[in-house]
């Protein structure tokens, strides 16, 4: 047992230390597996940001009521009479007579992207006064809250920097009205960031809507009247209305787009990988055909086959671990927090994200690196230990 | 042409090694198929938006509504050949997850400015006739197995009838096109929506207008938004080209990420095959010295070379854009996500010269090195 150790370590070691005299070819080996690695865990960190961004706007102590049957804020609507009803439901959080609830209103304004300077969708929601205090995450950073009954507005972190004209103290014309920047907020990281708030009334104004609104956020006074806050408004017939987790709501937005960048990413990777297999068999082949001597003369020498196998397997396992450890670490360098802004098909506005490459992505993409190295080295494995000694030996 | 049988013999010298530089090749061209596919299917049909439809939208945004009265305006327009308006409807057939375009319109005209989309005038003739009709493309109709006759009801989210929630429509035609024409629409009446629903009334998406000078697009779309400015509802036109690019843009910049990782996946493959080549001819270093000692002249010797790595580049390419071709026929397998599911003509035949150049640039180190081979030189290394 020891002996069989020790010969697979000795061989082993020979092979790895060989690695540069093959240079060129370990060197296509490892270029292509980390190539795949870095198209897997760059596509994949879009998805992840996306879904980050998705998932850290919403927050379980909060509540989204939208009118029954609409699947997205957008397409929701609720009168002033629905809003004060709901304003009344047990279960939220109240400071005073003050219900912490925020009726608002959810549009697009046109403004030019700045990486493209072509029109872009952006989201504008008009708040309530008790906002802030539904969303606790939000905060000016530069700048100070909008003034309310005014034109004012203040504009998410991701907004500033992805559309133009978004300035503290720049004025936006949209139509015939004109809006005035006085702050910045962040709201952890969250698609919330991509938006720009203005006063709720005015907007109704601006955009005809009379006295209606179109959701209602609601900060729950724990995350466990959830349910009766809920059950109080579907069995109210004088509301006609859906009542959501905010977190559940966001899961939902975020799960198309996700799903199918998952899918290219993945599916594009399954590809690549079995290409990038065959380059590491190739190379494996070529490693193994060009000491097809020394491995028979080992072999001669009474060096069991099992230990010539993993000595193979072992190089390939090596290559696949160098390119997949190159691979992640060049897509982290390129690509972790990288802005950028996408659509959201259920709403039509855009949000603004950052890539994500996270350690749990590299993982994968060494895995897989590894399983990659794993398959390119078995066949080539294989020929190794049955390799004829005496033709092998004759061989050159 | 006479040296083929020696070519394809000493191709098949180590038949493994062949086989997997095929093999990746192989996969290579069917991954360049694929990426051009979504490449194209993210930029929502660009090239074939005519030049000579100009959009108008609400200049504020998108989802805001213009009024039904801009159609006469804009008709009585100069240099306006026919104006289209379409509604966005927005409604939910059984579940959000079963997404598909859903627009009102007047068929007349709209089919008209639309000669992409192709009705048989039986079906035409059906539709003007029932204002309840819709037309639905071919597309969409196999992916619910929709008959002419059938009655779809869909739940209405931002257009609600003045009683319940449900729309009901018969399906009275299929509309097809060719490649590339999104066929995963449903098209149905606009008077059948004014009339019916419960607020709203008067009040269109955006309009298309089909003008008769293409160079003047403008100059005339300046002529529209001066029209309507300095009122509730003021105008953004753009041409129909500029409305869809700037769309694919709002999505982001797919094209250019395929693009990126198909450059990865082809540097990589490149590699691979100059890497199989150069190996093999350096295996028959002592060959390559016999066939000049028997008078093979140093261009052919250079052609040899590069004609194998040609022939394996060939082979592997072409049935890697063949099988990509393959797929992208049996139609989008994201049901609905990607309406427009092709493979250009032109990126075929960027694939094949793609395939062309790996096939030279593999072959050309190892073609000049056996080329360049002194035949004392050759003999003596074995």
């Amino acid at each position: 047992m020891f002996n069989w150790i020790s010969q697979t370590i000795a061989v082993t070691a020979l092979n790895l230390r060989t690695i540069p005299q093959r240079l060129a070819s370990s060197g296509v080996a490892v270029v292509g597996i980390a190539g795949v690695v870095i198209v897997l865990v760059s596509v994949l960190s879009i998805a992840t940001g996306f879904t980050a961004a998705m998932r850290d706007t919403g927050s379980v102590s909060r509540a989204l009521v939208m009118r029954s049957g609409a699947d997205s804020e957008m397409t929701s609507g609720l009168g002033g009479q629905e809003v004060d009803i709901i304003k009344q439901a047990p279960g939220m959080r109240r400071e005073g007579q003050t219900a912490i609830a925020s009726a608002e209103l959810y549009v697009i304004i046109d403004l030019p992207k700045i990486s493209t300077n072509t029109p872009a969708n952006v989201p504008m929601r008009g708040i309530d006064s008790t906002a802030m205090k539904v969303r606790e995450e939000a905060r000016i950073i530069q700048g100070r809250m909008l003034e309310f009954g005014t034109n004012e507005v203040v504009v998410g972190r991701g907004a500033n920097v992805n559309f133009a004209g978004l300035t503290v103290g720049n004025e936006i014309k949209s139509g015939q009205n004109t809006w005035k920047v006085v702050g910045v907020f962040e709201a952890n990281g969250g698609i919330a960031e991509t938006e720009i708030w203005c006063d709720a009334r005015v907007l109704q104004g601006v955009y005809r809507r009379g006295n209606s609104y179109q959701t209602v956020l609601v900060r729950l006074d724990s995350t466990g009247t959830f349910d009766t806050f809920r059950d109080w408004l579907t069995a109210n017939p004088q509301v006609n209305v859906q009542v959501r987790r905010e977190t559940e709501y966001y899961a939902q937005q975020s799960r198309a787009l996700s799903g199918l960048i998952q899918g290219v990413g993945v599916g594009i990777a399954a590809l690549m990988g079995i290409g990038a297999v065959f380059g590491a068999i190739l190379t494996m082949y070529t490693a193994v055909s060009t000491r097809s001597r020394e491995i028979a003369t080992l072999r001669a020498l009474g060096f069991n086959t099992t230990s010539v196998v993993v000595s193979v397997l072992a190089e390939s396992l090596a290559l696949g671990a160098i390119g997949g450890s190159l691979g992640g670490v060049a897509a982290y360098l390129a690509f972790n927090g990288y802005q950028t802004s996408t659509m959201n098909f259920q709403t039509f506005s855009q949000v603004a994200f950052a890539f994500r490459v996270t350690p749990q992505l590299m993982v994968m993409g060494l895995v897989y690196a590894l399983l990659m190295g794993l398959i390119g080295g078995l066949f080539p494995a294989i020929r190794a230990a049955r390799l004829p000694i005496p033709a092998a030996l004759r061989e050159l | 042409m006479k040296y083929f049988p020696l070519l394809w013999s000493s191709l098949w010298r180590k038949k493994t090694r062949t086989i997997f530089t095929l093999l990746s090749i192989f996969v290579a061209f069917l991954l360049f198929g694929l990426l051009m596919t979504i490449r194209t299917a993210f930029s929502f049909g660009v090239e074939i938006a005519g030049i000579d439809r100009l959009v108008l939208i609400h200049k504020v945004s998108l989802i805001m509504p213009l009024p039904i009265s801009y159609l006469e305006r804009l008709k009585a327009t100069e240099g306006v050949k026919l104006v289209s308006h379409q509604t966005w409807f927005g409604g939910v057939y059984q579940d959000p997850a079963n997404f598909f375009a859903q627009m009102a319109v007047d068929p007349e005209p709209f089919l008209t400015l639309y000669p992409e989309f192709t009705l048989p005038p039986d079906q035409m003739a059906a539709w003007k006739a029932d204002r309840q009709g819709a037309i639905v493309g071919v597309d969409l109709a196999k992916r619910f197995n929709w008959k002419v006759g059938d009655k779809i009801p869909i739940q209405g989210t931002i257009w609600r009838p003045k009683k319940g929630e449900i729309w009901e429509f018969n399906i009275v035609g299929l509309y097809d096109g060719e490649p590339g024409v999104d066929k995963t629409q449903f098209f149905f009446r606009y008077d059948f929506l004014d009339e019916n629903r419960g607020r709203g009334d008067g009040l269109v998406g955006w309009y298309v207008v089909k003008i008769a000078d293409p160079s003047r697009a403008q100059q005339m779309g300046a002529t529209f938004d001066a029209m309507f400015a300095n009122s509730p509802a003021e105008t953004k036109t753009t041409t129909e080209k500029g409305f869809v690019e700037g769309f694919a843009k709002q999505v982001g910049d797919i094209g250019a990420i395929m693009v990126a990782i198909l450059v990865a996946v082809l540097f990589t493959m490149m590699l691979v095959a100059a890497n199989t080549m150069a190996q093999s001819v350096r295996e028959r270093t002592s060959e390559v010295g016999v066939l000049k000692t028997l008078g093979f002249s140093n261009a052919s010797i250079l052609m040899l070379v590069l004609g194998e790595s040609l022939l394996i580049a060939v082979i592997g390419g072409s049935l890697g854009l063949l099988a990509s071709w393959a797929f992208v026929q049996q139609g989008d397998p994201t049901n609905g996500m990607l309406p427009v599911f092709m493979l250009p003509g032109r990126d075929v035949a960027i694939g094949g010269g793609l395939v062309m150049f790996l096939g030279v640039a593999a072959g050309m180190v190892p073609a000049l090195a056996a080329m360049n081979l002194k035949i004392t030189d050759a003999l003596r290394r074995s």
